[in-house]
């Protein structure tokens, strides 16, 4: 059905998805992605379907049960944040020297400024590295409309395609027109002769395949629909802006822009409008959200001798998220004239909501632990990060998912003792068990403390993969028994938790203390439901 | 017609829900709209903001630049004067008058309503208290909006029907509240605007 509707930049890529014949979503919540799987899971249209949308253990889950699916002929989506790549590299890299059957796009969500993550790295290095496509929509429309012609792509040729957006985009609401929905593929298993199998002798073959396919897909970039070039009256200057950074240069303007500009959605480069800008413009200003990965590759694809500026040059900043205001300084345009900043003003960092059970574990974790003399408290990715900041300060490292665990091993080897490692149940089924493993082997001397909300709770509260089996998947890797103890941390209990806390530190060997109390916050929720349900009724 | 809109407010006060209602009012009257939301790690407890631009034209950024906003709109008085660098020289402050103060350095008080009163387009108001007084103790985010809807180029019916839309799912006696405290906002801002509008 075409519809008029008003959306998220991550919930037209759902909605286009689906539109597209999507069988299934895979993903781990990460801001700013989290919103497409669960536009997904709410779907009529994704439930009449059956398209299947539950949340994964992480994002290499998500990423190969998404090639399974791409396997046997149908669509499949993968969603996650940048760094959730990472985890995913594996898979994703290899997904490109295998190729696709069914259509494969794989989101990522860059989060330039780190509004809410541990760094800005860029995913279109990893799309180049894997020498897969990569599309980069500017709006939400081009979004929807992307995601479609994405799948296509995937199909037509055989390669993942990496769908790069970054918090602005995902976060941003917009009118969407949609079209009709189109079905979804019937099973359809490849070639038995594609090269699945990637043994080294299949490997090299399909190596050479995917680098003998560069120069279609940069030549599709050059005529891409995404991609244009808009001729202008004033040739000092040739501006190149990917992605969002478009918006924020024509913004500056209304009435069109006096230079030539390359719009680029569609990527490898189109070497061949760079070249031309390059003919005709004195200097060629890369605009870009992230990292300079145009504006370096641009170098090698002109002469040494055109002047080329961006964020390596300083033009525009190095780190951060792009604004109109530092475009509008890129360009060499005066600084909007605006009111001073009002000097009272003063940072309001987030704190763990008032009544979280992550409050009292970190209360009485404070007071036990300061009894030792050289302890460290290794810390891990979600609302308990919060733990790091006043008034608690209560953890030393935050590094990557699971990090908590193994860095506290690492130390315990070294010598440290208390090691204590802090981790969220959503975070240790995600990369915590298998470093569990390693100190269970090793008998390391740590104490993990898995703080269990029973949620995914820093990004909405997202169903938690662990949930009600903590224990038995603790026992299953060979935590002995005893050493496993579950708490409620309440006030009321402090020195029950004290207690036992000090019997683990003081047991060689690891030990894993559950402190478990629903995150209060899906506890609300849940509540409200409940009462809806009895109104409901009665 | 363009209305440059910051919303903002501490992390669960209810800002989305305000920046909800103003986009389905205007997608309604056939507006362009981009709106710019935070969500995650900021939303506990920290400041909040959302850039909601409207206009009968396209519109290119997702965010506001610089001394060009029509309007703040705020549900704490701090975190209005948080973005005054993107107020036009024309625009309008209109904020909850009541500190919510979760940091040990949050500012004096009277400071910062001497800051906001140096505005020459500002209304105070303390939006918690009339909602309560109208009867809608949970809706005093729509009190907000109420008292900020004269500025904003779109009918109040067309929030009231936004209204309707967005929690006629959550029943009649909700979405009259916040009808109520709409109108109320709406009220009890008036006269300060029409004097203002004056000077």
């Amino acid at each position: 059905m075409e519809e008029k509707l008003l959306l998220l930049g991550d919930q037209a890529i759902a909605l286009g998805a689906l539109h597209a014949g999507l069988s299934g979503v895979y993903a781990y919540p990460g801001t700013p992605s989290t919103e497409i799987t669960e536009y997904i899971q709410q779907s009529e249209l994704a439930i009449e379907r059956g398209v299947y949308s539950r949340w994964c253990t992480n994002e290499k889950t998500a990423m190969e049960a998404a090639l399974g699916v791409s396997y046997v002929g149908k669509r499949a989506l993968v969603c996650m944040k940048h760094v959730g790549l990472n985890v995913a590299a594996d898979a994703f890299v290899n997904s490109a020297i295998t190729g696709t059957n069914g259509g494969l796009v794989v989101l990522v969500a860059d989060d330039p400024s780190m509004h809410s993550s541990q760094n800005e790295q860029d995913s279109r290095f990893y799309g180049k590295f894997a020498l897969a496509p990569i599309f980069e929509p500017s709006s939400q429309q081009e979004a929807y409309d992307m995601i479609r012609y994405a799948f296509d792509f995937s199909e037509e040729h055989k390669l993942p395609v990496l769908m790069r957006v970054t918090t602005r985009m995902a976060h941003s609401r917009a009118v969407v027109h949609t079209k009709a929905a189109r079905e979804q593929n019937p099973m359809k298993f490849p070639d038995p002769t594609a090269g699945w199998v990637l043994l080294p002798a299949i490997a090299r073959k399909r190596y050479a395949t995917v680098i003998g396919q560069q120069p279609t897909l940069e030549q599709l970039a050059e005529t891409s629909p995404f991609n244009s070039y808009t001729d202008g009256p004033n040739r000092k200057r040739g501006v190149i802006a990917c992605g969002i950074a478009y918006n924020y240069l024509m913004e500056q303007f209304p009435e069109g822009c006096d230079f030539p500009v390359l719009k680029i959605s569609q990527y490898p480069l189109p070497k061949n409008l760079i070249r031309r800008m390059a003919e005709t413009c004195e200097e060629i200003l890369v605009l870009e959200d992230g990292q300079p990965f145009v504006e370096e590759q641009v170098r090698g694809i002109l002469p040494i001798s055109c002047r080329i500026t961006g964020r390596i040059t300083g033009a525009a900043p190095r780190t951060g998220e792009l604004t109109p205001d530092n475009v509008r300084a890129a360009l060499g345009l005066p600084a909007s004239k605006s009111m001073a900043p009002c000097e009272y003003v003063v940072p309001r960092p987030p704190a763990l909501c008032n009544g979280c059970g992550h409050r009292d574990m970190y209360e009485t974790l404070n007071r036990v632990i300061r009894e030792y003399k050289d302890y460290k408290v290794f810390g891990d990715i979600g609302c308990y990060t919060l733990g790091a900041l006043p008034p608690f300060r209560a953890i030393h490292t935050c590094v990557d998912m699971g990090a908590s665990i193994t860095m506290a091993k690492g130390a315990a080897d070294a010598g440290l003792w208390p090691a204590i490692a802090v981790i969220g149940d959503s975070t240790f089924t995600h990369s915590g068990i298998t470093g569990l493993l390693d100190a269970v082997n090793a008998k390391a001397n740590i104490t993990i403390v898995i703080s269990d909300n029973l949620t995914t709770a820093m990004t909405g509260g997202q169903d938690s993969a662990g949930t009600n089996r903590l224990e038995s998947i603790c026992r299953g890797v060979g935590v002995e028994p005893e050493h496993i103890r579950v708490v409620v941390p309440l006030p009321k209990n402090m020195e029950e938790i004290a207690a036992t806390l000090r019997e683990e530190i003081n047991y060689k060997g690891v030990s894993v203390i559950i402190p478990r109390r629903e995150c209060i916050q899906t506890l609300k929720r849940h509540h409200q439901a409940k009462l809806k349900n009895e109104s409901s009724k009665s | 017609m363009k209305s440059d809109i910051i919303l903002s407010g501490v992390g669960g006060q209810g800002i989305l829900s305000i920046a909800t209602i103003i986009g389905e009012a205007a997608l309604d009257e056939g507006l362009h709209i981009k709106q710019a939301e935070v969500h995650g790690m900021s939303q506990r407890g920290g400041d909040v903001q959302s850039n909601l631009r409207l206009s009968s034209d396209p519109i290119r950024s997702d965010l506001i630049p610089y001394g060009t906003a029509d309007l703040i709109l705020s549900l704490e008085p701090m975190e209005a004067l948080r973005y005054l660098p993107y107020l036009s020289e024309k625009g309008w402050v209109v904020t909850h008058s009541v500190p919510f103060i979760n940091i040990p350095n949050y500012p004096d008080p009277e400071k910062l309503n001497e800051e906001l009163n140096r505005l020459p387009h500002v209304v105070l108001l303390d939006v918690e208290k009339l909602a309560k007084e109208c009867g809608a103790p949970r809706s005093s985010n729509m009190v907000l909006l109420g008292a900020a809807s004269d500025l904003l180029h779109i009918g109040i019916e067309k929030f009231e029907e936004g209204i309707r839309r967005v929690f006629g799912r959550k029943g009649e006696e909700i979405v009259e509240a916040n009808i109520t405290a709409l109108r109320c906002g709406r009220d009890a801002a008036k006269s300060i605007i029409d004097q203002k509008m004056k000077q």
